[in-house]
């Protein structure tokens, strides 16, 4: 059909690591040992990567500019017209995603072999790593945005389970209902986003949304005081913006950081976490047909590069400093996303671009903080210090992934960083460049801080040290694969394979890569000076601060406004009398009838009382009611039903009264909660 | 010379004694007897029916018959009943006989 073998099953991408996630879960892990579920799991995920990547390669040098379907069927038929298909699509974007995913997946898997050696969850973790790469993989392939949202679904449970790995730890369990609960919440809006394209686009594939005579018809629908394309783009905003923990619901992801470290790194790091932004760029056509829906976007972006830039200043924890980074650079290809335009789409190739190498550093820095996390049994980097000349291979790709998010050139993130920073000053944004350029620094700085903290200097914990030991090869392997790209990733001629359209900018600017550089460069001298060596400066400085300091290390107090609304307010004002009406008045209603109806019985009961004469004065009862119906006639329905509904009366009015006297007997309750 | 009315009258006494004997009393052997004063009074009123009314119609001549036929049978069974039960709780009382009752 394309003439690859590759693409033509390209379905097999997401369906092996399915395939061994059953095996693993089923098979597996009850009858044979944890060494056996490790080799099937990596198995089939290097099964899927060979299948993704020889399908991208094929691509991307006989294919390019193409949107090829290899495989599709329709799902759900609603009308003949309207139908939710399911299938895999192959353009550069799910494939430069099923290149990220399939390749840091099978990174992790067998960093996960060292890293979780000897566990008890073992087979059970690596079920779940493979049920999150295949549902990530059948994201990315998505023909339609029902299945999409299927895929959503499905790689936020397994999220949930990996990131509740620990679940015998209270807080790993509280993070992981945190995670789910917040981007379920999020996905509401997706939902809803979704019934609005569904209902006005007529249709949900996204070659029929990406249709220009589809995106005029959407913008043409007024709806709730705006277009139904507008409100439909903000809507599955809301969804991305969850799933990639976007300002207002980030919350979860600094706590996901209790999953096992691999976790952290395949899933909040480097895949499910730009599942948000790879929506927003598979939706670009209709994104770029609402000026005020990218608004939403870049404003969004915006600010969470910069919030979280700031909180990862002040944090200890070295998993949560990389998760504040994380946040900061979702902010960023965000930002990207949202100043492109369809006819200037630099902002788009930066945003693909800056997603790929991210993905390459930020999973080998997390690896590397699960390195150094295994070695020294702690996460605070103020036990840390002078591990360089303990781990020396951890130290090097640790440094190589620092210098490269810090956009240090010629390294993998000088280069997407530049086009973003370009994509923001040339699609007329000043103010974004202005932010985006500081977070550069202010992303230089922090690096360098957990760097030096933790690499160098004197240690600070010298039992902790005297213990800390290189990881082994299965560890050690992963970090120096992927060092490689996170260096010449960059070197990539990157617009060339993923875009949207002529790029009107192209190369090195020198303009915007020399001060980029230089704050890169002012932020890693600033945490050098501070941090290199033992110094008193730092905390002197957070003496200074004072109250600012504080705020931003409790990380601007927005899980206790949180707590505050949903507890003192949601569940007190609105929770509360709600559940008292169900269990009152809507159990209440329910449980009278029973009772009612009880009481009623128990009356008639007394009819039945198994005495001959009782019978008969029944049936001398029924020959005068007989002689009544053969006096009155036509009357006798009505008196039959008015007596019927006083007698339903009576006995209802007479349970009341006796409940209110509390002589009701109550029911043998289920237990509601 | 007693006529219809007079006959009807004796018939529904008859009844009305029967259906409240049936109603109050409690030995089995005396609701038997209502139970034959009710049959009885049937037969009266279809007796009187014929003979007023209907001179011609052999019905009412027929149905009288029938109905002492049936009580002598009904009588048999009842009594039959009533003595097997007797023998069983020494006592005639329909309260007692309750054995049947769910």
């Amino acid at each position: 059909m394309t003439g690859s073998w590759f693409l033509d099953h390209l379905w097999l991408v997401p369906l092996l690591p399915f395939a061994g996630f059953l095996l693993v879960a089923l098979v597996l892990r009850p009858l044979a040992g944890p060494r056996a579920c490790s080799a099937a799991a990596i198995a089939a995920v290097a099964g899927s990567a060979i299948v993704g990547w020889g399908a991208a390669f094929a691509y991307f040098s006989r294919h390019l500019g193409e949107t090829l379907v290899p495989w599709q069927a329709t799902w759900l038929a609603f009308t003949p017209t309207f139908s939710g298909n399911v299938g895999v699509i192959a353009d550069d974007l799910s494939l430069l995603l099923v290149m990220v995913v399939t390749g840091v997946s099978l990174l992790v898997h067998i960093y996960s072999t060292g890293y979780l050696h000897g566990e008890p969850g073992y087979p059970r973790y690596f079920a779940c790593l493979n049920l999150f790469t295949a549902s990530m993989l059948g994201l990315v392939l998505s023909v339609s945005i029902l299945q999409i949202y299927v895929f959503w679904e499905l790689v936020g449970v397994s999220s949930f389970l990996l990131i509740g790995y620990y679940w015998e730890k209270p807080s790993a369990v509280s993070a992981c209902k945190k995670a789910f609960i917040v981007t379920r919440f999020a996905d509401l809006g997706f939902l809803l986003g979704l019934l609005v394209l569904a209902a006005y686009a007529g249709g949900m594939d996204f070659a029929h949304l990406g249709d220009p005579a589809t995106l005029e018809r959407l913008s043409g629908v007024r709806l709730l005081g705006t277009s139904a394309l507008t409100l439909s783009a903000v809507l599955v905003y809301a969804g991305a913006a969850g799933k990639s923990a976007m300002f207002p619901l980030h919350i979860w992801l600094p706590d996901a950081m209790e999953g096992p470290t691999p976790v952290s790194a395949l899933i909040h790091a480097a895949t499910m976490v730009v599942a948000g932004v790879y929506l927003v760029a598979r939706l670009f056509p209709l994104y770029t047909a609402t000026p005020e829906g990218l608004g939403v976007v870049t404003a969004i972006g915006t600010f969470t590069a910069l919030f979280a830039a700031v909180i990862a200043v002040t944090q200890f924890d070295i998993k949560r400093v990389l998760a504040f980074s994380t946040l900061s650079q979702l902010g960023y290809m965000m930002l990207a996303l949202g100043v492109a335009r369809a006819e200037e789409p630099l902002g788009f190739t930066a945003s693909t671009f800056h997603l790929a190498t991210h993905a390459c550093f930020k999973a080998l820095l997390f690896l590397g903080a699960g390195s150094v996390i295994h070695a020294v049994h702690s996460n605070d980097i103020r036990e840390m210090g002078g591990l360089r000349r303990k781990m020396p291979l951890t130290h090097a790709t640790f440094l190589v992934a620092c210098l490269a998010i810090a956009g240090v050139p010629p390294l993998s993130g000088f280069f997407s960083k530049d086009e973003i920073l370009a994509a923001a000053l040339h699609g007329g944004h000043p103010v974004v460049f202005g932010v985006a350029m500081l977070v550069a620094g202010l992303t230089a700085f922090y690096m360098f801080r957990l760097y030096f903290l933790t690499f160098s200097g004197a240690p600070r914990d010298h039992h902790r040290f005297e213990h800390a030991h290189e990881s082994p090869a299965s560890m050690t392997a992963p970090l120096a694969v992927l060092a490689v790209p996170s260096v010449l990733l960059g070197f990539v001629p990157f617009g060339h394979f993923v875009n949207r359209g002529e790029l009107g900018h192209h190369g090195i600017d020198f303009a915007i890569a020399i001060p980029a550089t230089l704050a890169g460069l002012a932020g890693i001298g600033l945490a050098a000076l501070l941090y290199a060596r033992p110094s008193a400066a730092p905390d002197r400085i957070a003496a200074a601060l004072g109250a600012l300091y504080r705020a931003v290390y409790a990380k601007f107090y927005f899980d206790e406004i949180y707590l505050f609304v949903t507890h003192k307010i949601i569940f007190r004002f609105i929770s509360r009398p709600l559940a008292w009406f169900d269990r009152r008045i809507v159990d209440g209603t329910m449980d009278l009838t029973a009772q009612a109806s009880r009481l009623g019985g128990s009356w008639l009961r007394l009819s039945a009382s198994g005495r001959l004469q009782n019978a008969l004065r029944f049936v001398a009862g029924g020959a005068c009611g007989l002689m009544l119906v053969l006096i009155l006639g036509r009357a006798i329905p009505r008196i039959l039903a008015v007596v019927g509904y006083a007698a339903i009366a009576l006995v209802l009015v007479a349970q009341v009264v006796r409940n209110l006297r509390g002589r009701g007997e109550p029911l043998k309750r289920i237990e509601r909660d | 010379m007693p006529g219809l009315p007079h006959y009807l009258v004796l018939s529904a006494l008859l009844f009305m004694f029967g259906v409240y004997g049936l109603l109050t009393r409690r030995n089995l052997v005396a609701m038997l007897l209502c139970v034959e004063l009710i049959l009885n009074a049937a037969a009266l009123n279809f007796v009187t029916f014929h003979h007023f009314l209907f001179r011609g119609d052999p019905a009412g001549a027929v149905f009288p018959i029938l109905i002492i036929a049936v009580a002598a049978a009904e009588a048999a069974v009842a009594l039959a009943i009533i003595i097997a039960q007797f023998r069983h709780t020494r006592n005639l009382d329909a309260r007692a006989a309750d054995t049947l009752h769910g």
